[in-house]
């Protein structure tokens, strides 16, 4: 037992003077965690993280190990707990919206529009259809964005450096393209409520038809070096194998659910932003396993290229990029040096935020990694009192112990990669 | 032979001091520690990838192990929780090493003011380069480094021995 419990404070051989404790707590604490076994010293308890390279940031898991075999797994989050859903109460909605960016990195357009979506089922406003297609288009490259970094990030895990490289090429492409309509690289607090923040401008289009024409070759390059690649399938196929019932009743949502067979991406079930305009495919597994669930990623992709072309034809020429309705939403610049009535519209909005009616919403949209919910209480006032995210990794790490059970260490890299899951967004 | 000395010409005999040698190969190979906390590691990734490619620095190399690395990158923002790990890590790295803190939250806990976050990561460990931005450019940690390259590069050894 006292060896295990040396195990358990992580890090055993400090040499060095430290002026942190290791861990303080009771080894006691774990009883009805692990088995009992592990307190005989029959079994290893092993930390894995939070300073680990292959846990996709700060996750820690408390391995429980009988020889390489992992007996049970225990999930740790919180070590980026950053107080964001309470931060968001002290704003007002609008200031609301560069903090959603923060929580999932990978993907901030999506929680600027989960947010935005909230606030206006929330005050009830009107969209124009031309911000719908163009929030379509940020949705989409920010898919694209973040099922690269994943591949890459996914391959790098399992040994395989060079697609990681081509993988950050390719998306610093789009970071350009996303600059090029925000100003911003990553945070892009591109979509606000109401519409987006402006007009697409005019380089940013045939950019994006360059990006179309490109990348499903692209694809075809990562698929040479991984899909049928023998030591690729050995690592992936067969392991981490989530069964629809199970994935079902762990909540488990996007391609981690459609992994498993399940045919679920709320894109599909329940439209939003004009999506039900778009011919596309969601793409199926039917094993649950790490590579089906990586095969559903990079067809996603082909078909987010699909809904991209698409968009591009369906995007009017003309048209209000913002609604109009001034008691929610900011007058245009170009309107401040004419018009006396949006000079005030523009000091109300930025200084005290418009009023919302005291009741509670509930949005959903399909983020890269799953469904991604808001819940806002308004107060009646001009902040809300409670701001909620569900968000897709939180859910997917809770599962993570049913997928990893029996396999071995090098299983469990391949698995936390398989499941995409983004730190910030699981502790916010 | 004959194809080094037509390339390089007769450089006959090069003097220089220990301290700006050591310091030349400190600045041309450090080895930071493969860490990331929060969305900068992001772009911490992007400047180690492809398009950035940090390793025209000399620093492609990153160590998973702490004892193996002499640069520490906090490359995003330090919860409560997170801070003793990060404390216990750089106690761990061999001296000489170098401390970035990357981007707002860990210059100063940026947009964050609130219970969850330690106010900037230099109240736990000491920081040599701070960089701004939320996140910062990738040219921007490059400036980083290279001004934490010019600090070294005025180091004097007899200094690392008191
Ligand atoms: S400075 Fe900005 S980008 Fe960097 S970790 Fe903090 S919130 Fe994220």
């Amino acid at each position: 037992m006292g060896q295990s419990f040396g195990a358990v404070s992580g890090i055993t051989d400090v040499d060095g003077p430290t002026s942190v404790s290791t861990w303080e707590g009771n080894v006691d604490e774990l009883r009805g965690l692990v088995s009992e076994r592990a307190f005989t010293g029959e079994t290893m308890l092993l930390n894995m993280g939070p300073h680990h390279p292959s846990t996709h940031g700060v996750l820690r898991v408390l391995l429980e190990l009988d020889g390489e075999e992992i007996v049970s797994c225990l999930p740790d989050v919180g070590y980026l707990h950053t107080g964001i859903e309470k931060t968001i109460e002290a704003k007002t909605y609008e200031k609301g919206i560069p903090l959603t960016d923060r929580t999932d990195y990978l993907a901030p357009m999506s929680n600027n529009m989960v947010y935005s979506m909230a606030i206006e089922k929330l005050v009830d406003l009107d969209v124009p259809y031309k911000a719908q297609i163009m929030r379509i288009i940020g949705l989409e490259l920010t898919r694209i964005n973040s099922h690269l970094v994943w591949l890459g990030t996914h391959a790098l895990d399992l040994g395989a450096m060079s697609v990681f490289l081509y993988c950050f090429r390719e998306r610093e492409y789009i970071l350009e393209m996303f600059e090029i309509i925000s100003g911003q690289r990553m945070m892009t607090s591109y979509i606000r409520p109401g519409g987006v923040w402006r007009d697409f401008p005019p380089e940013f289009l045939p950019k994006l038809q360059a990006f179309l024409d490109f990348f499903p070759r692209r694809i075809d390059d990562y698929e040479n070096l991984l899909t049928g690649n023998p030591l690729w399938i050995e690592r992936t196929q067969g392991v981490g194998i989530l069964e629809p019932d199970k994935a079902l009743a762990w909540g488990c949502t996007g391609p981690t659910l459609r992994g498993s067979g399940v045919n679920w991406d709320l894109r599909k079930a329940v439209p939003y932003s004009s999506y039900e305009e778009f011919d596309f495919d969601v793409p199926v597994g039917e094993h649950g396993d790490v590579y089906d669930r990586f095969y559903c990623r990079i067809l996603e992709m082909r078909e987010s290229v699909k809904i991209l072309q698409q968009a591009i034809k369906k995007l009017p020429a003309k048209g209000p990029y913002r609604s109009e309705n001034r008691k929610y939403v900011m007058p245009p610049r170009s309107e401040l040096g004419q018009s006396m009535e949006a000079v005030i519209h523009h000091f109300k909005l930025w200084t005290e935020g418009f009023a919302t009616p005291d009741k509670d919403v509930y949005v959903a949209i399909e983020s890269p990694r799953g469904e991604l919910g808001c819940y806002v209480h308004g107060t009646g006032g001009n902040k809300p009192r409670r701001v909620h995210l569900r968000t897709p990794s939180f859910v997917h790490i809770s599962a993570l112990p049913v997928m990893s059970e029996g396999h071995l260490i090098a299983d469990l890299v391949a698995i936390i990669g398989s499941i995409d899951i983004v730190l910030g967004d699981c502790d916010r | 032979m004959g194809i080094v000395s037509s390339k390089l010409g007769n450089l006959g005999v090069v003097t220089t001091t220990l301290d700006e040698a050591v310091n030349w190969a400190r600045t041309g190979a450090m080895w930071p520690l493969l860490f990331g906390l929060a969305c900068c590691a992001i772009e911490m990734m992007s400047t180690q990838a492809s398009h950035y490619d940090m390793s025209r620095f000399g620093m492609e190399l990153n160590r998973a192990s702490p004892r193996q690395s002499d640069l520490i990158i906090i490359a995003g923002r330090v919860s409560r929780k997170m801070a003793p790990v990060i404390r216990q890590l750089y106690d761990q790295m061999a001296s000489p090493k170098w401390v970035i803190a990357m981007g707002d939250c860990a210059s100063c806990s940026g947009v964050y003011n609130n219970y969850a976050l330690v106010q900037g990561v230099d109240e736990v460990i000491p920081v040599d380069v701070y960089i701004a931005g939320c996140p910062p450019r990738p040219e921007q940690l490059i400036h980083g480094i290279l001004t934490l390259h010019e600090k070294i590069r005025g180091d004097r050894i007899a200094e690392w021995a008191t």
